[in-house]
């Protein structure tokens, strides 16, 4: 993956760009020193780093906005930064960009009950939303894997989901409104506690923006009343498209579980050895999530069972008590650790139609053999949002590059059965060279004069998401 | 619509509304976009000739078990209503039909839906068309196809120009294909009813029935109902069993707010959404019709502040529907409360609500991007 050369000009101005975010920032709230901006040198994607020209982490709307103004003026690329989990390379800085890190923004603005909203900074954890009103008996629904470490201003780039999003939707659907610094510094407010919007619906379209439109500092998000209980019931197949068969039908049937897990042997084995959750031996495993009261989760566990039943399963394993149910989420929860333990990986994130999941599983498995790499498949079925796990090493040359060509294969048959590159990860940098596989000339222009009525001069996480031959004229 | 010579063209498929398009550049000669012309909605606008999206029909793409529906703009909104029904599924949102309310005969097409954001009483739960909403092809003002989006629920490639056009009047490109995520019809419904409550009682009633754990999927006021005293109703949906545990359920947490009647009759329950989804009540009386969104909590602020002729409440009272005596100024009226007010019928004020001066600026900027040469619906939104 290449990035931009950095501007020789900026290099060359640092310490005068430093002096004047210092004059808008306390002190500690700008990092130059060549050892410090090294914590900000690369986010989840390892494999990618570079230390920024400097990091800034300003406490409040207000220094955003100053921050942001200066780097207007002097025309310096600004990488904003939630809690650095990006996967997909989000807040991958360059040697002349200025990381602007939301970390100090993390208030509770306001929690409402009865209009089920909570306004938060930022820069506060996905989990601590959720933390800061289930006393009161409420949850904020999306949740992704790194619920524990990522940040809302994350989440909102990129548009974050999770396993329950087949029931609850992503962060789009559950963003009432956000308060965003444009680069030019100017501070907007979109939404608010009412439930649309008015005009276009610009909120949609920041939603995911990947902090190229601007640096959103505060939300509306909206809170849900916890169900009463739910439950889990494990199911085993011996074969990948059986399960995959199984999952449109309790789809079809009426049952909208609130997750519909799907691990292939290559992980169910992994985990096994990992976390030891007493999986049973098998090809392909289901773990399907219900909510509801005690009558409700049985009503629909009825449902699915009766639908599994006709698919033959090695076993079906119904969760008797919250113990049980621990067990059956301890395999899936620790599966990406689990892969860890084995070797180096790449998680790709493609989404597929659910009906194409058994050719799509065929297809990924003699690729494989094709590229000489393991993979084991872990994902969100029930909306064909997939996550192979591609197995690699890398301290042996060149493995890298093959794990590459081979997710880029991968993608691209995701593509090519109706779906898309990614589904809740974001392309940031890692799929920005595949974008044309998916969107033609004039899809991707369009996308383009978007960024230029919010970022005429570019400057906002201006080398992520496109193909950089595309965007080469407007970097500039 | 007072117009005696109108220019209509009517294409058969994409490459021709594009071509047709392109020519309209040269020619600098601009559109009315025209579905089922159900939903005349938005300020007057003089266009050259009008563009009719019928041609542009039929279901391309429907899969049960993937829970998704793709379809031509122009495919009559009844046509993919029958078609999730014979799978036992349907579109989220419960759009409006606008038809009765504004006197208009036409076949509503979904790309009218789309363009207009049209959702009902279950946007509470289920959110509004652009939450259900996961692909787009439209044609810009330049005469380019562009697809966003996808057949897919989880998709992240790229910025969502998908709700961007959701609710954008047809003033961002023509739409030539939609794709939706689908949901599952429920087995059962029941209604909680409540008689006699006053509005603020109401308020807070469907304020401790969105707090219970019990999935509420409809919450409505009507300070006037059709005997005369107010209603409240509050709609619970899903698997047979499971709905008659949390109507009970909830009518016993709602014990506070008086004895609620469970109705679970589909056709009375049916009639007595759709009264409130098309803001029946409304229908052939005079004066204007705005429909407000605010935080739940303010809609009864909303109606105290109006003076209406007749308001009722849906979304637990973050929609706050209104019939006005003519011209009467209401954005005046109630400017210290947060958020918006659409005028749906009448004439003289502006249809949508002003915004501040920079979502303005960025809302004009998007217009010139995706219709430069503001050959679509020119005036009806920006």
């Amino acid at each position: 993956m290449q990035m931009p050369d950095p501007n020789q000009m900026i290099l060359d101005r640092k310490a005068h760009i430093v002096a004047r975010l210092q004059d808008v920032l306390p002190d500690d709230a700008v990092i130059h020193s060549d050892n410090e901006v090294r914590a900000y040198e690369c986010d989840a994607l390892t494999a990618y780093k570079c230390p920024p020209l400097a990091a800034v982490l300003p406490a409040n709307t207000a220094e955003v906005a100053a921050v942001l103004r200066i780097c207007h003026e002097e025309r310096v690329p600004v990488v904003p930064r939630g809690s650095g989990t990006s996967l997909a390379g989000g807040a991958l800085p360059t040697a002349d960009a200025i990381i602007l890190g939301v970390s100090k923004l993390a208030d509770v603005l306001e929690t409402d009950y009865d209009n089920r909203f909570i306004r938060v900074q930022t820069g506060r954890t996905n989990l601590s939303v959720t933390g800061a009103v289930e006393h009161e008996g409420f949850f904020y629904a999306p949740d992704p894997s790194s619920q524990l470490a990522c940040a809302i201003a994350g989440n909102v780039a990129m548009n974050s989901g999770g396993a329950h999003c087949l029931k609850y939707g992503v962060t789009t659907n559950n963003l009432l409104g956000v308060t965003m610094v444009t680069m030019e510094g100017e501070v907007v407010e979109i939404g608010g506690a009412h439930l649309d919007a008015s005009g276009y619906d610009l909120l949609g379209l920041i939603c995911g923006s990947e902090g190229q439109l601007g640096v959103v500092t505060e939300a509306t998000l909206r809170i849900l009343a916890k169900p009463e209980g739910a439950r889990p019931i494990l199911m085993a197949f011996d074969s990948n498209e059986v399960a995959g068969a199984c999952v449109s039908d309790i789809i079809r049937a009426g049952v909208l579980p609130v997750a519909i897990e799907f691990m292939d042997r290559p992980c169910i084995e992994a985990c096994e050895a990992f976390a030891k959750a007493g999986y049973p031996d098998c090809e392909a495993l289901l773990i399907v999530e219900v909510e509801g009261s005690e009558a409700e989760i049985t009503e629909q566990l009825e449902a699915i069972k009766a639908i599994a039943v006709t698919h033959n399963p090695v076993e079906m394993r119904e969760s008797k008590s919250a113990a049980e149910s621990a067990a059956i989420w301890l395999g899936r929860k620790s599966a990406f650790g689990a892969m860890g333990q084995i070797n180096d990986y790449m998680c790709l994130d493609g989404t597929i139609p659910v009906s194409e999941l058994p050719l799509v599983l065929r297809r990924i498995s003699e690729l494989s053999d094709e590229f000489g790499l393991k993979v084991a498949n872990v994902f969100h079925a029930g909306d064909g949002n997939m996550h192979p796990l591609i197995l690699f090493d890398a301290n042996k040359p060149g493995d890298l590059e093959t794990c590459e060509a081979f997710g880029a294969e991968i993608l691209k048959l995701c593509v090519e059965v109706g779906g898309c590159l990614t589904g809740e990860h974001g392309v940031g940098i890692e799929k920005r060279d595949l974008m044309h596989v998916q969107f033609d000339h004039a899809d991707l222009e369009m996308q383009l004069r978007v960024k230029d009525v919010f970022d005429p001069g570019w400057l906002l996480n201006p080398a992520k998401v496109f193909p950089l031959d595309v965007t080469e004229g407007r970097r500039q | 619509m007072s117009e005696v010579l109108e220019r209509v063209v009517r294409p058969a498929a994409e490459a021709e509304l594009a071509s047709i398009v392109k020519e309209a550049v040269t020619s600098k000669s601009s559109f009315q976009i025209r579905g089922g012309d159900t939903r005349p909605i938005g300020n007057p606008l003089a266009a050259a000739q009008v563009l009719e999206t019928g041609g542009l029909t039929g279901i391309t793409l429907y899969d049960p078990g993937a829970l998704t529906l793709v379809a031509r703009a122009g495919t009559p909104l009844s046509d993919i209503e029958a078609a999730l029904d014979a799978e036992g599924q349907m579109l989220p949102f419960e759009p409006m039909d606008h038809r009765a309310l504004l006197g208009t005969t036409g076949t509503p097409t979904i790309g009218g839906v789309v363009a207009t954001n049209a959702s009902g009483p279950r946007r509470l739960k289920a959110g509004s068309c652009r939450d259900s909403l996961i692909g787009v092809r439209f044609v810009t003002g330049e005469g380019e196809v562009v697809k966003n989006g996808g057949r897919v629920m989880k998709n992240v490639t790229g910025y969502d120009l998908v709700k961007l056009m959701a609710g954008s009047y047809g003033t961002l490109g023509v739409m030539t294909e939609v794709s939706f995520k689908v949901l599952p019809k429920p087995q059962a419904t029941a209604v909680l009813l409540f008689e006699g409550l006053d509005t603020a009682e109401a308020t807070a009633c469907l304020a401790d029935a969105m707090r219970s754990p019990f999935d509420v999927s409809g919450a409505a006021h009507i300070p006037v109902g059709v005997d005369g005293a107010p209603v409240t109703m509050i709609r619970i949906e899903g698997l047979e069993q499971s709905v008659s545990y949390r109507a009970d359920a909830l009518a016993k947490e709602l014990r506070a707010h008086g004895t609620a009647e469970i109705e679970t009759d589909p056709v009375r329950t049916e009639a007595g959404w759709r009264y409130v989804r098309d803001a029946e009540a409304f229908s052939g009386k005079p004066g204007d019709v705005w429909r407000v969104s605010v935080k739940p909590s303010d809609g009864q602020r909303v109606i105290a502040a109006a003076g209406a002729e007749d308001a009722f409440l849906d979304w637990q009272g973050g929609l706050v529907w209104l019939r006005m005596a003519e011209g009467v100024p209401l954005r005046d009226r109630i400017a210290d409360i947060p958020g918006h007010a659409t005028l749906i019928r009448g004439a003289g004020q502006r249809a949508f609500q002003p915004e501040p001066m920079a979502l303005s600026r960025l809302a004009q900027g998007l217009r010139a991007k995706f219709d430069p040469h503001s050959l679509f619906n020119p005036g009806r939104m920006i």
